[in-house]
C-alpha cells in the first residue's frame, strides 16, 4: 500500500534518489571524459588481443630472412618487422593476449583472495589478526620484484608458474590494505548498531563491512594491474616467463633489445604498448576512485 | 492497520511487578596493553560493582560526568560490551543463562548519541531501518520499517531511498529511533540521544520518546550529561562516579534533595534560570580522578567537602535513607554506623 502511494505520488527526490549506487557510479563515470577515453583504450586493447584470429593479420610467428628489421610504415608491414623477419602489428596485437592475461589474472585472484584475508583479520581481529598480519609482513620483507623471481626460478619458467609467483606477490599488499580499511571501518558506531540487532558476524560483514571497504580495495587493486603487467614482462624479459616464440610484450623487448641502435623505434614498440595499457589502467582506478565517492 | 499492529514485541513473561531489567556487580574493566609484547599494564575500571532495576515501563535517567562509565553501562546492557562479572537478567531470564545473546538483542535496543556515524554511509534508510527486523525473522520487515518511519515523522515516500549524508542531524537521530523500534524491543536504552541534537529539535525528539513510549508501552534506560532533560524524561535517576552507583532515587526526591555530596556539585553546577537565585555552591574542582588507579574508600573522597578518615578506608554502601527507601544513597554521612564524625545527619549545608 506504502509502494501504491509511491507510485501514484513520486515526489521529485524521490524520483532522483531511487537510483541505485551502482547506476550512481557509472553515470559519473560517463560524464569524466579522460577515464572514458582511458576506458576505451583498454577495452580496445583487450578486444583486439581477444579476437586477433579474426583481425586479418599475418602469421605472428611466421618470420621470413629477407624481410627483417623493416622501418615502422613499410608497405605491407604497418608497424615494420622484428630481428626474424615478423609482422610487429600481428606480434603486438597477439602478444597482448598473454601479457593481458598474464598481467590481470594474478591480481583478480589476489584481489579476493587478498579481500578474505584482510576482511577477517581486520574484522575479527585479536588472534586471528596477528597470524594473518605477521605472515603477510614476512612476504613484505622482500622487494615483490625479487619475490616474484625467486618464486618463478623455484617453479621453473613458463607460463603457469609466474601466473602463481606474480599472484603470491600481489596477495601481501590487497591484503594489508583490506584490513587497514576493514579495522577502521570495524570501529564505528554503525558496526556497533548492526551488531546490537543480533547479526551474526558473516551478516555484519555482508551487509555493512563489505560495501564500505571493497571500493578502496578494488580501486588499489586495479592501480596494481599496471605494476603486474610491468612485472610479468620483467619475468619475461629475464627468461623465466614466456618462453620464445609466443608473442609477449616484455620478451619482445628482450629480444628486440639487441637492435635498437639498427631499428630504435621499432624496438620501443612493445615498450609503448606496456607504457600506454598500465597509463590507461592507473588513469582508469583514479577515475574509480572518484565515481565510487558517494558524497559529491 | 496501524503502527502498534505491525509491532511485534517479545511476550511478557513475569507480570508487571517483575522488573523488566535487573543488573546486579555489572563489572568491565578494560585492560592497557602496552609494550612490545602488548601484555596488559593496568586496567582501566570503567564500570564497577554497578546493580540497578528498571521497571516495567519506566524511565530510568543514568547521569554523570564524562569517563564516568555511563556508555559502557549501556553497551553492557545491549552486550556490545563483554562483561567481567555480574548478571543481567532481562525479565526473569538471565543472560547466558535462558537468554541469548541475540535473544536479548529482541527485546533491548540502543539510539547512540552520533546519529551520522550509526548509520551506515552506503545503505539507503529504508535499508538501515529494516535490517534488524530482517535479522531477526520479524514478519514484513520492509513494512513495518516503512510504517516506523512513517511515525516518527520521516515520510517513507520521501526518505526511504534517501541516503544518510542527505539528512538533517535531527532526521537522522528519528532514523536511528526508527531503526531501533523496527525491532519492536521493550527496552530502548538511549545513549546520549538528544545530546548532540540543537534545542528546538531536542525538545521534538523527547516528545516524540514520551509519544512512542506510551504508545508501544516502552521503558527507557536514558542517558545523559544534561540534568534538565532527564528530569523531563525520566521517572527515577542514577547517578555514576568513576564507575560506581553513587546515588539512585525518583526525579521529585532527588530534586528536593540530593543526599550525595557529588549528585549536589553536579546539580549546582546546573546554570540557574533565574539571576537572583545564582548557584552558591562551589562547583567541583579538577578532572575525576583517573579509573586506572581509582581512589580507595568512597572514589569520591578525594573531590568531597565532607571527606573524613573513613571515607578514605570504606567504601560506602548503597542503601536507602531513613525517612524515604526509595532514595538510595552510597555515602558515609547517612549511614549513623559508618564512623563518619557527621555520620547521620545528612550533608551539611
Amino acid at each position: 500500500m506504502a509502494m501504491a502511494d509511491s507510485t501514484t505520488l513520486p515526489t521529485p527526490e524521490k524520483v532522483e534518489k531511487s537510483k541505485g549506487y551502482w547506476s550512481g557510479v557509472g553515470h559519473r563515470l560517463v560524464r569524466d571524459p579522460l577515464t572514458m577515453f582511458c576506458l576505451a583504450v583498454v577495452a580496445a586493447l583487450i578486444l583486439s588481443a581477444a579476437f586477433a584470429p579474426y583481425l586479418g593479420l599475418a602469421d605472428p610467428y611466421k618470420g621470413s630472412m629477407i624481410a627483417r628489421l623493416k622501418p615502422i610504415g613499410a608497405p605491407g608491414y604497418p608497424l615494420g618487422t622484428d630481428e626474424q623477419g615478423r609482422d610487429m602489428l600481428a606480434r603486438l596485437i597477439y602478444g597482448g593476449r598473454l601479457t593481458l592475461f598474464i598481467g590481470l589474472m594474478p591480481v583478480v585472484i589476489a584481489f579476493f583472495a587478498g579481500s578474505v584475508l584482510g576482511i577477517t583479520a581486520g574484522y575479527v581481529g585479536g588472534l586471528t589478526n596477528t597470524i594473518i598480519m605477521r605472515t603477510i609482513d614476512v612476504f613484505f620483507a622482500f622487494p615483490s620484484v625479487l619475490l616474484a623471481i625467486a618464486i618463478s626460478g623455484a617453479l621453473g619458467a613458463g607460463i603457469t608458474n609466474s601466473l602463481v609467483s606474480l599472484t603470491i606477490v600481489f596477495i601481501p599488499p590487497i591484503t594489508r590494505v583490506a584490513e587497514a580499511v576493514t579495522s577502521g571501518v570495524r570501529k564505528l558506531d554503525y558496526i556497533d548498531a548492526a551488531r546490537a540487532t543480533g547479526a551474526n558476524a558473516w551478516t555484519v560483514i555482508r551487509v555493512h563491512v563489505i560495501g564500505n571497504v571493497l571500493s578502496p580495495i578494488f580501486v588499489y587493486a586495479t592501480s596494481l594491474t599496471s605494476v603486474c603487467m610491468i612485472l610479468a614482462a620483467g619475468l619475461s624479459f629475464l627468461g623465466i616467463g614466456v618462453r620464445p616464440p609466443e608473442p609477449e610484450w616484455g620478451l619482445m623487448l628482450n629480444t628486440l633489445r639487441s637492435v635498437i641502435y639498427v631499428n630504435p623505434w621499432l624496438s620501443a614498440l612493445p615498450g609503448v604498448m606496456i607504457f600506454v595499457t598500465s597509463l590507461c589502467l592507473n588513469l582508469l582506478s583514479d577515475g574509480l576512485r572518484s565515481a565510487m565517492n558517494v558524497r559529491d | 492497520m496501524s503502527v502498534t499492529d505491525t509491532y511485534q514485541p517479545t511476550p511478557d513473561t513475569g507480570g508487571p511487578a517483575q522488573p523488566l531489567i535487573r543488573v546486579t556487580g555489572l563489572q568491565k574493566y578494560f585492560p592497557v596493553r602496552g609494550g612490545i609484547l602488548g601484555r596488559t599494564q593496568a586496567k582501566v575500571q570503567a564500570v564497577d560493582g554497578v546493580s540497578f532495576e528498571v521497571k516495567k515501563g519506566e524511565t530510568l535517567g543514568i547521569v554523570g560526568e564524562s569517563g564516568c562509565g555511563k556508555s559502557t553501562t549501556a553497551k553492557l546492557l545491549i552486550g556490545l560490551v563483554e562483561k567481567d562479572k555480574g548478571e543481567i537478567v532481562f525479565d526473569g531470564h538471565a543472560l547466558g543463562e535462558r537468554l541469548s545473546l541475540k535473544e536479548l538483542r529482541r527485546g533491548v535496543q540502543m539510539v547512540f548519541q552520533d546519529s551520522y556515524a550509526t548509520l551506515n554511509p552506503r545503505l539507503t534508510i529504508l535499508d538501515s531501518v529494516a535490517f534488524g527486523a530482517k535479522v531477526q525473522g520479524l514478519d514484513n520487515p520492509e513494512e513495518l520499517a516503512r510504517k516506523m518511519m512513517d511515525r516518527v515523522g520521516l515520510d517513507p515516500d520521501r526518505f526511504a531511498h534517501r541516503y544518510p549524508h542527505e539528512l538533517s542531524g535531527g532526521q537522522r537521530q528519528r532514523v536511528n529511533i526508527a531503526r531501533a523500534l523496527a525491532m519492536s524491543p521493550r527496552l530502548v536504552v538511549l545513549d546520549e540521544a538528544v545530546s548532540a541534537l540543537d534545542k528546538s529539535v531536542e525538545a521534538q525528539v523527547l516528545n516524540l520518546l514520551n509519544d512512542l513510549r506510551a504508545e508501544f508501552g516502552l521503558t527507557y534506560v536514558f542517558i545523559s550529561h544534561d540534568l534538565n532533560v532527564v528530569r523531563y524524561i525520566s521517572d527515577r535517576i542514577l547517578v555514576m562516579y568513576l564507575g560506581e552507583v553513587v546515588e539512585v532515587a525518583p526525579v521529585d526526591s532527588i530534586w528536593q534533595e540530593q543526599a550525595h555530596p557529588y549528585t549536589r556539585s553536579l546539580f549546582s553546577a546546573m546554570p540557574s534560570m533565574d539571576p537572583d537565585n545564582r548557584t552558591k555552591e562551589p562547583p567541583l574542582a579538577g578532572d575525576p580522578p583517573n579509573p586506572i588507579n581509582p581512589p580507595s574508600g568512597c572514589r569520591f573522597h578525594t573531590r568531597c567537602r565532607f571527606a573524613s578518615a573513613v571515607c578514605k578506608e570504606a567504601v560506602p554502601k548503597l542503601a536507602g535513607l531513613a525517612r524515604n527507601g526509595d532514595h538510595m544513597v552510597a555515602c558515609h554521612l547517612h549511614d549513623a554506623q559508618s564512623g563518619h564524625p557527621k555520620a547521620g545527619q545528612g550533608v551539611p549545608e
